[in-house]
């Protein structure tokens, strides 16, 4: 079923889009905000730009973005796919707790933020590019990792998983991330280490046809709560 | 101290009557109904609404004003002139009895808005007229519009309404429809614009009652861009029923589904599409329920309402003989006019006697 | 040591009624009292609450907890309270951390407000025997009414939350407080015709029953929330504010975190929960609009969605700006209202009274126009029927009842919430002590509570002449002042007694 936005204004589109087919493709795509959110049972391929909050609440099925994205994609998503062919804006993937989000691009500031996980359900980020300041803040859970393609420095920001207390982040980079909050543990990691990450990023090879050499190669590190300086040190009963 | 500065709450009576075939009779009867629940009136205001008494000048808004002095006069007739073409302008007649002194200037206006200036407000005729009665009312010092609809009028007066009637010549007038009031204030500093009934356009409303829920009413009235000046419970009743049928396109019908909203038990047991109206109705505009007790006579271009608060707390009788509906307090004063009634009746509590004037007589359009 | 010596607040008295049972030490959660070998009982008060756990299950009534007489030197300026707060941070270095309400001494104006009755010129009514309506219906109210070829009105409302009357248990979120406690609110709304509220824990899959009396909150931290908990509930509550807290996020200390907790939160056991003071994607009001309309699009338009705020001092501009968002309700949060643990500072001077809120973002909704686009509901401290009639003649909709719920529960506001180990079983988690908490007799007693204040607020209606809930909405008429200045009755709207 296709569906042209510039015929649509956004809640027209997206009831079209609740009521439409398993499969959509939606064309001419300028700001439309919410597509696709809730959604659990569909592929819905997007040409030209949405708007925020693209696949929020996703319970499954599958987003395609063809270009870039804005603000808030995956807000609090709980399963299924978001493949984004350009680059992402702010806020990430935030508090997903499930399902994965490939960028081929960059993502903008507080990416991953707030990502939790329990047992089987554990939500995955993956960024081709680089990602802005606030990396995995509050991260409880899930993994994230920031490929660095064509970047020659640290891939992210500052101030990389403050207040991180779960999870994961991972950065292909040649420099160690600095400044690092005395909650963050930081490790260089080994070949073995880096198996454990490797079904994502074939995932990710796969939906950008890239060659697993280009991702693997150079170094990575990982960046876990420092279960040694808690936060609840900061408080007094009173 | 003037009106409006306080709150003011009042005991009353109340009489109407209407010709469905929109005959026109004369103002005496009224006044002769209205004399007979004299102990109901405590002499500190009375007042009548006569619809169909301006025919010959029936699609110009009818002004009737009070002034407390020349200067007030002047400039709100300068404020007319800028907004309004003034087909005719005289002093209202009156008759001078030792009843009813300290009379301000009483002023009539037959009045058009200016098509430019109508056309630069962009507002539709009637709120055109509606904004520029509550600007002289709010705005200009010692004028008062208590009267303004089309081929109708408003008569008051700090008195016995029985003597308000005489003094204005009611018995002078013809028109197919009079509601009278007669007022028992509890504290009131004797002000003319007091009196009832109380009028915006060609809605009059007399009320007998004290309502618990006014300031309910009033903050939300006020809210659609009303001004409550007087503080009495009809100056409220009259704009909600102004803003629920002029501005929201509510029926009288659904009016009284709103103002005297049935109970939710009673809402309950009705039919389904009957109670999903009844619901929608009270839930979308709650802040018009009126609770307390009220009788009120409605008046408006062709017709009339009557209405009882749910519990009846309230009396109110209604007479019918031939094309005549009569409305009162007391039966007494509906049979010191019309002894010989074909029917009879006390409406209940919460439903509306709604009486249109038959289609194409004794309205202005 | 020594240094940090700080005499217990409270002491035990046991009287020689005393069997030396060993009931006392059972119930005590702080080890205050102490069985020695030789079958005496001994005292470590320097743990010891008030929460009157041993006192209310000691068998021969043999124990009183008293102030303690220990003394310092007078001082007007330095209180006692202030040595013991600097003595614990120097120890420490930590931040203070409490619990449950602002307890300090600032104006409560609803005792500074007095309700009106009939005399003669209207009736009163008797609720008793008279219909005596409390139904309160929250949700934004159409703007222009839609009618069928023939004239008949379509009956078409936003989504609507339908209460039997206008009292909601405020947000609580498991976690916080027990699942018992959790079971108590969710069943008494449920048979109350009232709703509760999950609080930002996410929703156990156990309550997913009373979903129709539930709503489901969304904080900043997202804790539970996924498509099948919006859906769900009745509403959605999106938090971006609480009175105890305002600026600060939501902290459940990692003590609380254990088993299902961590798994409604999807966090790990035993790490704090920690939901900042912001929403990481509303830095901004267009931003407020961006997520009310994505839960409203996720959940099909069917759920009326609530923005609830603290009452700060900007709180009417706010109130405008969320009335036009998208939000059909406003949830209005003042300074006393509880938490399950606020940082002391915070807790205890950051925010207003919501009397004062309440009735200024009453009127400014009004003045811009926007009132019925809205409802309010007013929360922080509403400890009686009483309470609930001033806040709905100042311009409530309805009131959320926390704190007082959980009083119901058994609470005796010892104010230790953060220590998690609530005594009698609701600010808790650990299974010995929730199971204090019996919900059968916990879900009574809600509606017990309930219904006695809706009796009581009938009363008052009663007395006024007001048959029905939504005409005393806003009727500041039927409140007077006493004591106040002429600018707090001015931002009250309200007159002073005798006037």
């Amino acid at each position: 079923m296709m569906l042209d936005a510039a015929t649509l204004d956004w809640q027209a589109l997206n009831e079209a889009v609740r009521d439409g087919g398993r499969e959509i493709e939606i064309i001419h795509c300028t700001g439309e905000r919410f597509i696709g959110a809730g959604a659990s049972d569909k592929k819905i391929t997007i040409h030209g730009v949405p708007g925020n909050a693209l696949g929020a609440y996703l319970d499954g099925g599958e987003i395609i973005a063809r270009e870039n994205v804005q603000d808030a994609v995956g807000d609090t998503m709980n399963d299924g796919r978001i493949v984004v062919h350009g680059s992402a804006g702010d806020a990430l993937g935030y508090a997903m707790r499930g399902g994965r989000i490939f960028v081929r691009g960059d993502a903008g500031y507080r990416t991953g933020i707030h990502m939790k996980q329990y047992q089987e359900k554990r939500p995955v980020i993956v960024v081709g590019g680089r990602v802005g300041s606030f990396l995995g803040e509050y991260l409880a859970g899930g993994l994230i990792v920031v490929l660095g393609l064509g970047c020659t420095d640290v891939p992210a920001g500052n101030f990389i998983g403050t207040g991180m207390h779960g999870g994961e982040i991972w950065l292909r980079s040649l420099k160690p991330p600095q400044h690092l909050p005395p909650q963050v543990h930081l490790e260089e990691a080994d070949e073995e280490m880096l198996a454990a990450i490797r079904p994502q990023l074939e995932e990710f090879s796969a939906c950008f046809d890239l060659p697993m050499s280009q991702l693997t190669e150079g170094r990575f590190y990982r960046l876990t709560p420092n279960a040694q300086n808690p936060y609840k040190r900061l408080y007094v009963q009173n | 101290m003037r009106e409006g500065s306080f709150r003011n709450l009042s005991g009353c009576a109340v009489s109407a009557m209407i010709s469905k075939e929109g005959r026109r009779f004369s103002g005496a009867d009224i006044i002769r109904s209205i004399r007979v629940m004299h102990d109901r009136s405590n002499g500190l205001g009375g007042g009548f609404a006569a619809y169909g008494i301006y025919p010959e000048y029936q699609d110009y808004y009818a002004f009737h004003v009070f002034y407390d002095n020349m200067a007030a006069r002047r400039e709100c007739e300068a404020f007319l002139e800028r907004h309004f073409d003034i087909i005719n302008l005289s002093k209202i007649p009156t008759r001078k009895i030792p009843q009813i002194t300290d009379e301000p200037l009483i002023w009539r206006y037959f009045v058009a808005p200016l098509p430019t200036k109508l056309a630069e407000s962009q507002l539709d005729e009637r709120e055109f007229v509606a904004r520029c009665v509550f600007r002289i009312n709010v705005q200009l010092d010692g004028c008062y519009v208590f009267s303004s609809g089309k081929n109708m009028g408003v008569f008051k007066a700090v008195g016995f309404p029985e003597d308000v009637g005489v003094f204005y010549r009611l018995d002078e007038y013809e028109g197919y429809a009079f509601t009278a009031h007669g007022r028992y204030p509890t504290n009131t500093p004797g002000w003319w614009g007091g009196a009832h009934p109380f009028a915006l356009l060609d809605y009059s409303v007399v009320h007998n009652g004290e309502i618990s829920s006014y300031d309910a009413n009033r903050r939300s009235m006020e809210m659609h861009g009303y001004r409550c000046t007087l503080q009495t419970d009809t100056e409220v009743i009259t704009y909600m029923i102004d803003y629920l049928n002029r501005k929201k396109g509510l029926t009288m019908e659904e009016i009284c589904s709103v103002i005297a909203a049935p109970f939710w038990d009673t809402i309950e047991r009705m039919e389904p599409a009957e109670r999903q109206r009844a619901e929608y109705l009270r839930n979308a505009f709650s802040s018009c329920l009126i609770t307390g007790p009220f009788s009120i006579i409605v008046g408006f271009e062709g017709g009339m309402l009557a209405l009882n608060d749910r519990l009846k707390l309230r009396s109110m009788v209604v007479g019918e003989k031939d094309d005549m509906v009569y409305i009162a307090s007391e039966e007494a004063a509906i049979r010191a006019i019309q002894p010989e009634l074909e029917r009879l009746y006390a409406p209940k509590g919460g439903e509306g006697v709604l009486i249109q004037v038959k289609e194409g007589a004794g309205q202005c359009r | 040591m020594s240094i940090d010596f700080q005499y217990p607040e409270f002491e035990v008295e046991r009287s020689e009624d005393c069997v030396y049972c060993g009931r006392c030490v059972k119930e005590c959660p702080n080890g205050v009292h102490i069985l020695t070998e030789d079958k005496k009982l001994r005292t470590r008060p320097q743990g010891c609450v008030a929460c009157h756990r041993c006192a209310a299950f000691c068998p021969t009534g043999a124990i009183q907890i008293v102030r303690s007489r220990h003394a310092s030197r007078a001082n007007a300026n330095w209180s006692e309270q202030a040595v013991t707060e600097i003595t614990k941070q120097a120890a420490t270095g930590g931040v203070l951390l409490s619990s449950m309400g602002n307890p300090e001494n600032y104006p409560v104006y609803f005792d500074r407000i007095l309700i009106n009755a009939s005399q003669v010129t209207n009736p009163s009514i008797d609720p008793l025997r008279e219909p005596m309506e409390t139904r309160t219906f929250l949700g934004a109210k159409p703007d222009t009414i839609h009618r069928d070829a023939n004239g008949n009105i379509l009956p078409q409302l936003p989504p609507q939350l339908s209460l039997s009357t206008p009292i909601l248990f405020s947000a609580m979120s498991y976690g916080s407080i027990s699942y018992n406690a959790h079971a108590s609110l969710a069943r008494a709304a449920e048979a109350l015709g009232i709703f509760y509220n999950t609080g930002e824990g996410g929703l156990h899959e156990h309550f997913y029953q009373y979903g129709p009396n539930t709503i489901v909150q969304v904080a900043s931290g997202r804790f539970g929330v996924h498509k099948a908990y919006l859906n769900s509930g009745a509403a959605i509550e999106i938090k971006m504010g609480q009175g105890a807290k305002p600026g600060i996020g939501g902290h459940l200390p990692g003590a609380k975190i254990v088993g299902d907790v961590s798994r409604t939160r999807m966090v790990p056991e035993g790490t704090d929960a920690i939901s900042p003071a912001p929403h990481h994607d509303i830095y901004s009001i267009e931003d407020l609009r961006q997520l009310v309309y994505s839960l409203k699009e996720a959940t099909g338009y069917q759920k009326p969605v609530i923005v609830k705020v603290a009452a700060v001092h900007n709180i009417t501009a706010i109130a405008s700006g969320i009335a036009r968002s998208g939000a059909d309700i406003i949830a209005i949060d003042g300074f006393r209202g509880g938490t399950g643990a606020a940082p002391t500072r915070i807790r205890d001077h950051v925010g207003i009274p919501v009397e004062l809120a309440l009735a200024s973002v009453d009127q400014r909704l009004r003045d811009e126009g926007i009132r019925d686009r809205v409802s309010l509901i007013c929360s922080g401290s509403i400890r009686s029927s009483a309470d609930v009639v001033k806040a709905i003649a100042l311009g409530a909709d309805a009131v959320y009842i926390g704190t007082a719920a959980l009083i119901a529960l058994g609470c005796h506001l010892c104010r230790s919430c953060q220590t998690g180990r609530c005594a009698w079983g609701i600010a808790t988690q650990n299974p010995e002590l929730t199971r204090r908490l019996d919900p059968d007799e916990g879900y009574q007693r809600l509606v017990n509570l309930v219904t006695a204040w809706t009796h009581e607020i009938k009363e008052m209606m009663g007395g006024m002449g007001i048959n029905s809930i939504e005409a005393l909405r806003g009727n500041r008429l039927m409140l007077r002042g006493v004591g106040l200045t002429q600018k707090e009755l001015d931002i009250l709207g309200i007159r002073h007694a005798g006037e």
